[in-house]
């Protein structure tokens, strides 16, 4: 892993009328790290990601991304930039197919116009042919094969998390941010997940930053995991350091009791 | 909570005795007999002959309405065996006779027409069929309906192959009869038909001898088709399958020429009515990229219409207010172009605006462009409400495309053109881009999708399907007036594409038939034709809510909104249990 910084807020802040939702975030993401966030409810860590995707501009610093300032930016200019995401709740577009949604995140990579597509023409002819090569390929990736002319809507529920991830990776991004990925599934589902999580760093080279409640898995996958508690950093580090932070275990428990330090680290 | 209260309702549903649905439904039944000869249209269909000097539309609606009862009865099947299923139609069938009955009596001991203006002495002569004491044509009127309900339960008893026979045989009568004023002159203008009108129509309408001819022949056709049905299709099996195409290409082929060739018999009424519909049809396959593709309510469909209309007259009239004298081919270009840039420009204040405050924000703009003309400001280039005259036919070399069914030949060929544009545009990357918004606006931006371009591009392609339509409508009325550009043409834009299917071609034409068409055929009805209206609209978003011709994603969920729900009964039943 290279330690050029792919992804820097700098005094990052959001405030939703009188509360303070992300309060002064300084925050760097390594370029092919799996980076975590995590946090108590209420936190503002999918704040976080809302800023960085443009859904809300911060209302002060900056945030820049592989040398590019980004805030200020609409989120589509944000997508051309190379930073995608998935969302807590399913957000697929849930009346077309699995192959439709993964083409609709291709859309900055295809090059036909609407007149080429009335008049048919050849370039067109291609671009979508080839188009429909590479989302099938995605679409084996994420292990959907044959299941891409079924709508959204009629695909199991970790089928639609994994079509998530297939049309967020469609945009080709540098920076990956999951929301959440296994919220709702069992154990199992979750190992499976961690290791397609892997794999997408590994395989698509792009840097994951992910929230996750599940302690086992934040332990298990991250190379680094930042804490935020009211919106503000209170530990960063490594995953061991951080199961062992007082700090951390009292913003999750209320109290830094043995007994609570023993129920943390049994959760990892 | 909620679905327990809707599983519980279906629970009574389910245990409801056989006589009390016969009894509810020749109640209901007779409510609407009552409903239609209070309000008039009975007495009004009474004027319309369907077999002359035998049977009226009054008499038919009267008769069609306790058979309804039987059949309704028989068709639930509550009954279990044939014997008391009719009885049931039968006892439905006499109460649904009975409520006119009543009213029959009622109206022979005191005068309604202090209150219902409809309530006179014909509608009296014709429920109590002219008999002298009105109680005994009442009671004639009940066994009428006895006979009626239980001829309907029977009915459904009847196996397949007598049924089908038989129904088809007294739609095509009643066809035939209805639609006369529309078959008599396609069959009196040609020579070769002649003899054909004469066998069956007299000038005033279907003869008893026509009726019977008409019943006769399709009756044993369908009989006879449904005899050898087997053996043709057997026959079919055996063929390659090289020829099975050709034969099935061959039949699309032909219905489709005869479709194209139908107005030049029909005439010029028919031909302005499709002519109509064909208008219809293309604002309706632009406002569906909008609303059916894009998912953006548009109720300002209009303006651009108007624009075009009047960009033509002002490109082309014989008036002082003309900018120039271009041919209809020079002008429709520019007219189409005019929308597109008005189309623009209207997306431009609205695209921040979502959902109900759209159709809102959209609603206003339509109403402007209709107030600018009509404005003092603008009346010294746009003639105010006095309107632009003169405007020209189009012309292709001599010939003059002045009959509707010429124009409607121009509408045709702009609807396949603009059709497969629409097609190509749904298909596009640009079509999955509209999809993607329409579901869900937030993520398609985070995919990289640009909003105002993409919206823009939705309103502007939109505007020019309605400037297409805007330029034939103003060359085919000769003249053009701001109160043509009424907010109801926006409205019905909108209900015939839902009504025909929401982001389906196909759709769009069948619910511009029924919507715009069928008005129009209704004509004579006068104001009641908007009954008539309402009433499909709401037959077919209550029988059909995916359209009458829907496209397959739309109809795919809505199977699984119905598949959800009875997951859910389930469930709540096994809470229950």
């Amino acid at each position: 892993m290279s330690g050029a910084v792919l992804l820097k807020t700098e005094q990052m802040t959001k405030r939703f009328g009188g509360l303070i939702a992300v309060d002064q975030l300084e925050l760097e993401v390594g370029q092919g790290a799996i980076h975590s966030i995590i946090g108590p409810n209420g936190a503002g860590k999918t704040t976080v990601f809302n800023c960085i995707m443009e859904f809300y501009p911060p209302d002060d610093g900056q945030i820049w991304f592989a040398g590019q300032r980004i805030d200020g930016l609409t989120p589509d200019r944000v997508a051309v930039a190379g930073i995608n995401r998935t969302y807590q709740t399913i957000r697929l577009f849930r009346n077309l197919t699995a192959i439709e949604n993964i083409l609709v995140g291709m859309h900055i990579h295809l090059k036909s116009t609407w007149y080429g597509a009335v008049l048919n023409s050849r370039g067109v002819r291609d671009d979508e042919a080839h188009a429909h090569a590479e989302a099938r390929h995605i679409l084996d990736f994420v292990g959907l094969r044959g299941r891409g002319d079924v709508l959204a809507r009629d695909l199991a529920y970790g089928e639609q998390r994994r079509l998530e991830v297939a049309r967020a990776l469609a945009t080709r991004p540098r920076l990956l941010m999951l929301d959440e990925p296994m919220a709702g599934m069992n154990p199992r589902e979750c190992t499976d997940m961690m290791s397609f999580i892997r794999r997408v760093r590994d395989e698509r080279e792009v840097t994951i930053l992910l929230i996750e409640h599940s302690m086992r898995v934040v332990m298990g996958i991250s190379d680094r995991v930042t804490v935020l508690d009211h919106g503000v950093k209170i530990a960063e580090g490594k995953p061991a350091a951080i199961q062992a932070d007082e700090r951390v275990i009292e913003a999750y428990l209320g109290t830094t009791d043995k007994a609570s330090k023993q129920w943390l680290t049994t959760q990892a | 909570m909620a679905f327990e209260i809707v599983a519980a309702s279906r629970a009574e549903q389910a245990k409801t005795t056989p006589w009390r649905h016969a009894l509810r439904t020749g109640l209901v039944l007779g409510g609407a007999a009552v409903f239609m000869a209070v309000v008039g249209i009975l007495m009004m269909f009474q004027n319309r002959p369907i077999i002359v000097d035998t049977l009226t539309l009054g008499y038919a609606t009267l008769g069609l309405t306790l058979f309804t009862a039987g059949l309704l009865v028989a068709r639930r099947g509550l009954f279990g065996h044939r014997d008391p299923t009719i009885v049931g139609g039968v006892v439905a069938g006499a109460l649904a006779a009975g409520l006119p009955a009543l009213l029959a009596v009622v109206m022979s001991l005191v005068d309604l027409r202090g209150v219902f203006v409809a309530l006179n002495a014909p509608l009296l002569a014709m429920l109590t069929f002219h008999q002298s004491p009105a109680w005994l044509g009442a009671a004639g009127l009940l066994v009428l309906g006895a006979a009626l309900g239980g001829a309907g339960a029977l009915f459904l008893q009847l196996p397949d192959r007598i049924r089908r026979p038989l129904a088809a045989g007294l739609i095509a009568t009643g066809l035939a009869g209805m639609l006369q004023e529309l078959i008599r002159p396609i069959l009196a203008n040609s020579r070769v038909t002649k003899p054909l009108h004469d066998l069956l129509y007299t000038w005033s309408g279907l003869t008893l001898r026509g009726a019977v001819i008409i019943f006769l022949v399709v009756a044993v056709g369908v009989l006879l088709w449904h005899l050898n049905r087997p053996r043709i299709e057997a026959a079919l099996d055996h063929l390659d399958p090289q020829t099975r195409r050709h034969i099935r290409w061959a039949w699309w082929g032909a219905a489709a020429l005869l479709a194209a060739l139908f107005p030049v018999f029909a005439g010029n009424f028919i031909g302005q009515v499709l002519l109509v519909v064909g208008l219809f049809t293309l604002m309706g396959m632009g406002l569906n990229l909008e609303v059916g593709l894009a998912g953006l309510l548009d109720l300002g469909f209009v303006a651009f219409y108007a624009v075009s209309a009047y960009t033509t007259a002002l490109l082309m009239a014989d008036s002082p207010y003309a900018l120039a004298q271009l041919s209809f081919w020079q002008a429709m270009p520019i007219a189409v172009f005019v929308s597109v840039i008005v189309g623009v420009m209207f997306g431009i204040p609205v695209l921040k605006i979502r959902g109900d405050y759209l159709a809102v924000a959209t609603l206003a703009l339509g109403e402007i462009v209709r107030v600018i003309v009509l404005s003092d400001a603008a009346a010294p280039l746009l003639a105010g409400a006095n309107g632009i005259l003169q405007i020209p036919r189009p012309e292709i070399g001599s010939f003059v495309l002045g009959t509707p069914v010429s124009l409607f030949y121009l509408t045709l060929a702009a609807s396949l053109v603009a059709a497969y544009v629409a097609w190509r545009l749904g298909e596009s990357r640009l079509g999955r881009a509209w999809m993607a918004i329409r579901d869900d606006e937030d993520v398609a931006e985070a995919l990289g999708i640009n909003l105002i371009q993409v919206k823009l591009l939705a309103y502007g392609l939109g505007a020019a399907f309605a400037g297409l339509a805007g330029s034939i409508f103003a060359v085919m009325l000769g003249s053009i007036y701001p109160h043509s550009f009424q907010l109801i043409i926006s409205i019905n834009i909108l209900a015939l594409i839902i009504v025909g299917g929401l982001g389906s071609l196909p759709g769009v034409a069948v619910g511009a038939l029924v919507l715009i068409g069928l008005p129009e055929m209704l004509r004579e009805f006068g104001e009641f034709r908007y009954l008539f209206y309402g009433l499909a609209i709401i037959a077919v978003m209550r029988l059909k809510p995916e359209g009458l011709w829907p496209s397959a994603a739309r109809l795919r969920e809505l199977e699984l909104d119905a598949e959800t729900v009875a997951v859910q009964q389930a469930q709540v039943a096994e809470q229950r249990s």
